[in-house]
């Protein structure tokens, strides 16, 4: 039996039937087409599907598509783009914090996760908040880096704008 | 950006744009119309006869299009395998079980259908009756004799090697000291993070096959499909899309590609599989797996004056496409970084009833150089004596090179001690010894390892090798003086889009973002050997590097003709070719590539076009080295094993892009020290995988793992123009004797010089408080 859901992705809104079985990392790929969330495991280990849902990270393979219903979900694609990067992607870009890529869009939401919460985070708490998504190619050294770059980077404006005595955000 | 800078230059990553916004296609994102799914049902035993296959179940489940047995695929040729030993034993390998399995996770039976869901839940319903075999997982046993995994051998051992250099026998009749230790390289899982996938998709039309695969080697697959299958080659393309990360597992030909691809023409459906990560744990092949005996003797100042070594390797089941050739690297690493005159190597490959063993991140070197490096950590304990100090009175000297190693290798290039004092220097290592003795006396659990390794890479020298070990490059300058290369590397994750634009930029003075490298695509690229052993760089690199040259060489000609000038008054610089002393009187490449293509004012000895492939034979492997350093604590009350400090040397001759070399070793790195540390693959007594899923196999996440220190030396090479050694491999190399190094370093307090890896918790506390021996504890005392 199929049931009717409709979740707003990247801002669009998508409403269609699902299997209740349907995990929500394969109606983002398959039905949605968006390919930049990856599945790396089935124990719900590497983060790999990593997505933001309701602002807050969360494993888009262990959720149904159905629980995702009247749900804000936000993928890699939707975090920045080749002509809009969002400072995470060009820090990852920058500090090498990457190579094969699989891991890397579930890393960089997990990231984006953290800042929201932890604007100016130390190295520990960096490995710490990253500890539920595996890179196998990096040895996590330029992944943390990359982390560190993208929280001064996202930081900078705002104490720009303190400096100034503009109202904050 | 001026050309000049090229070389050597931190350039970021042009593969990273569209993988950082999740807009590359990786094998899973492929989707054709009319895609079907494959799902396998695999053997529940290690070893079984087969009596009874009922798929009727399966063949009426909903969406099934078709199920697949041995029986239907009579035709198909054996899973494929490489290498050419002497008296090897190779056991017939179909790609779906005929008869018996020999490893729990061996496909049975293929159902292919509509949706993922579908296939899976179909091949649930297959109902097989087994008789069950005794499992063989024993290494020791396996050698000594029955149970048999294959019966018809009569024998578990698959081959057995001997290689000996001048005369252990006297060395050891003549020793002062000697030391012997069994080690023990447990089994690991590659885990890529993306799984292995393909997508198979038989065209009737043009009699065409398609196969997108996870894969290292795209043009060596096409050519065993062919085989296999029965297809003509030319029309089978093969490609390797975006590839999530492989570190050897992917250098293979499996068996999910032959059948995938055996469905798409059965059904004239395009057909995808991709595997779970717990198929990926029980099906991908698995990496190490030896049972060591290393024996030194040695004089009183601790020089080494022989080696003897008995390597048990675990081949598994069946034979992957290199997986006896791996411990073979390990018989012929031994001897290490040291000058080693009197060595001698016993090899036996043992089959048991687990999963093929096959390359995996260093492939046979990081074996030896974990029992070299161990043993000589036991023989300083023997004398008392400093593991550096140990380590500087063997190393082999820089005036030794080339040197020719006692089992037949020739090293092409190094300064040892150079990478060793460096990196002693880097880690304060005076320093961290007098820390170490204040700290002992209060209690404190301090290690300090060192490692001092030299691998062989650079894979290398066709008749060295079971396959082909050239390269190949193209090299095509478009009419618009855009430059596009065609690789026959597979690059996937290494970065060699940039790194070789880099060296084309140097070249020809075009600009980066003028320059595509493309690879992996039989109907793109000419026939490539893939990327493995660290080969890319330093083989298929060297091949560009040539054609480099005859592109260069041919621009020279026509710039020459249509300045009307001789060749030899003019200089190719900055992009453009000039008469030398008049730099008004010049053109630039895109010119020259304009009029070859324009084809009007040509010499008249010079084809139109400016476009040059070229192959490059290296002449020998090549030798990267390097000195790590680990410092590590150990919670007494835990047995938890944190790393201090990490310093690695490596050199790896000239360098392309420093900032992709670093990433190399902190990878390296990290998978070295997660065998010293955390990962095994475990087997029980019935050949059940108890370790099968990311639950249970410790892939280390950020917060287990440090941050690594890392300088180098360089010593280029002359096996290749550009004197680069390959880097893929080396910190793996290096880093587990390091730490495990450490590890007992930091337990010599209670008379330990072994410990068996991974020095898990549980484990070092056991040898802590006095269990060791017992259980999983296993370590030797003095
Ligand atoms: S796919 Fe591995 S955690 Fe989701
Ligand atoms: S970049 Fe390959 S797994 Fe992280």
């Amino acid at each position: 039996m199929k049931r009717s859901i409709s979740v707003t992705v990247n801002g669009a809104k998508w409403t269609g039937d699902v299997e209740p079985r349907t995990l929500l990392v394969y109606l983002l790929r398959d039905t949605l087409g968006l390919t930049g969330t990856h599945v790396g495991c089935d124990t719900s280990s590497c983060g790999a599907c990593t997505v933001l849902l309701n602002g807050q990270s969360v494993k888009s393979c262990t959720l149904l598509a159905v629980q995702a219903d009247g749900a804000d979900v936000t993928t890699i694609e939707g975090i920045g783009d080749a002509q809009h990067l969002h400072p995470m992607q060009t820090a990852f870009w920058e500090q090498h914090g990457l190579q094969c890529g699989y891991c890397t869009p579930g890393m960089i939401v997990s990231a984006c996760d953290l800042l929201q919460r932890n604007p100016d985070p130390s190295e520990a708490e960096i490995r710490e908040a990253l500890s539920g998504n595996l890179c196998r190619c990096t040895g996590y050294q330029n992944i943390v880096k990359a982390v560190q770059h993208a929280a001064a980077a996202m930081r900078a404006p705002k104490m720009e704008r303190e400096r100034i005595g503009a109202p904050a955000d | 950006m001026a050309f000049t800078s090229m070389m050597g230059a931190r350039v970021t990553r042009r593969e990273d744009p569209r993988l950082i916004t999740g807009r590359s296609t990786y094998v899973d994102d492929v989707k054709l119309a009319g895609t079907t799914y494959a799902a396998f049902a695999r053997s529940p035993f290690a070893h079984a006869k087969i009596v009874r296959i009922d798929v009727s179940a399966a063949k009426a489940s909903p969406g099934v299009l078709a199920v697949f047995t041995a029986d239907d695929m009579q035709g198909v040729g054996d899973v494929p395998t490489a290498p050419q030993i002497e008296g090897l034993k190779i056991p017939k390998h179909p790609a779906l079980a005929r008869g018996r399995v020999a490893y729990a996770g061996e496909p049975v039976v293929a159902v292919v259908a509509e949706t993922r869901a579908a296939a899976r839940d179909a091949a649930d319903l297959v109902e097989v009756e087994y008789e069950e075999l005794p499992a063989v997982v024993d290494l020791e046993r396996a050698a000594a004799g029955p149970p048999y995994v294959h019966d018809e051998f009569g024998t578990n051992i698959a081959f057995t090697m001997q290689i000996n250099g001048g005369d252990a026998e006297s060395a050891f009749k003549n020793a002062a000291v000697t030391v012997s230790e069994r080690l023990l390289n447990q089994r690991l899982a590659p885990v890529s993070i993306e799984p292995r996938g393909m997508v198979a998709h038989w065209e009737p039309g043009p009699q065409h096959l398609t196969v997108w695969s996870s894969t290292q080697i795209p043009h060596l697959l096409r050519t065993q499909l062919a085989l296999a299958l029965g297809l003509p080659e030319h029309r089978i393309r093969t490609i390797a899309p975006e590839v999530g990360g492989a570190f050897g597992s992917k250098l293979d030909v499996y068996a999910e590609e032959l059948v995938t691809a055996f469905a798409s023409r059965a059904l004239d459906r395009p057909v995808k599989y991709v595997e779970t990560r717990s198929e990926s744990f029980m099906s991908t092949v698995h990496g190490r797996d030896q049972i060591d005996f290393i024996e030194i003797a040695a004089d009183s100042d601790g020089r080494i004056t022989g080696l003897k070594v008995k390597i048990l390797a675990n081949l598994g089941a069946y034979h992957q496409l290199l997986t006896p050739a791996i411990p073979t690297l390990t018989a012929l690493m031994v001897p290490g970084a040291y000058d080693i005159q009197n060595v001698s190597v016993t090899l036996h490959g043992l089959f048991t009833t687990e999963v093929p063993t096959d390359a995996y991140r260093g492939a046979g070197r990081p074996e030896a150089t974990y029992l070299i490096e161990r043993g000589l950590d036991l023989l300083a304990a023997k004398l008392g004596m400093d593991p550096a100090e140990v380590r500087r009175r063997n190393l082999i000297k820089k005036e030794q090179f080339p040197y020719a190693s006692a089992v037949g290798l020739t090293y092409d290039s190094g300064d040892y001690h150079a990478a060793l004092e460096k990196a002693l220097q880097i880690a304060g290592y005076d320093a961290l010894r007098k820390e170490q003795e204040r700290g002992r006396s209060e209690g404190r659990l301090m290690g300090i390892g060192l490692s001092s390794y030299v691998e062989v890479c650079g894979m290398g020298p066709s008749s060295a090798l079971p396959a082909p070990g050239w390269g190949s490059a193209t090299v095509r300058m478009e009419p618009t003086g855009r430059v596009t290369v065609m690789t026959g590397a597979s690059p996937h994750g290494q970065g060699e889009e940039t790194t070789f634009a880099q060296m084309v930029s140097e070249r020809l003075g075009v600009p980066i973002d003028d320059i595509v490298v493309l690879h992996g695509d039989s109907a793109v690229v000419q026939y490539g050997i893939g990327t493995f052993g660290s080969r890319s760089t330093a083989v298929d690199g060297a091949a560009l590097y040539r054609a480099l040259d005859t592109v260069c060489e041919k621009a020279m000609k026509i710039a020459a003709h249509q300045m009307e000038a001789n060749v030899g008054d003019l200089e190719f610089k900055n992009g453009r070719i000039a008469v030398k002393g008049n730099p008004e009187k010049a053109m630039s490449i895109a010119e020259v590539a304009f009029a070859a293509f324009r084809g009007l004012n040509l010499p008249p000895d010079v084809e139109p076009g400016l476009e040059a492939t070229r192959r490059f034979e290296p002449p020998n492997f090549v030798y990267p080295f390097g000195t790590h350093v680990c410092v590590v604590e150990i919670e007494r009350s835990t047995g938890a094993v944190k790393v201090v400090k990490y310093v690695a040397v490596d050199d790896c001759g000239n360098v392309i892009n420093p900032m992709i070399v670093e990433g190399q070793v902190h990878g390296g790195i990290a998978q070295g020290l997660a065998q010293a540390l955390y990962e095994e693959i475990v087997y029980d007594e019935n050949g059940q995988l108890t370790t099968g899923s990311l639950l249970q196999y410790a892939a280390p996440h950020a917060n287990q793992l440090p941050m690594y220190e890392l300088d180098r030396t360089v010593t280029p090479t002359d096996v290749n123009p550009m004197g680069i050694k390959g880097v893929g491999e080396a910190g793996t190399i290096g880093a587990t004797p390091a730490v495990v190094n450490a590890v007992v370093d930091a337990l010599a307090p209670f008379g330990i010089v072994n410990m068996d890896m991974p020095c898990k918790p549980e484990r070092v506390w056991r040898v802590i408080n006095g269990y060791d021996g017992k259980a999983n504890g296993k370590a030797a005392k003095k």
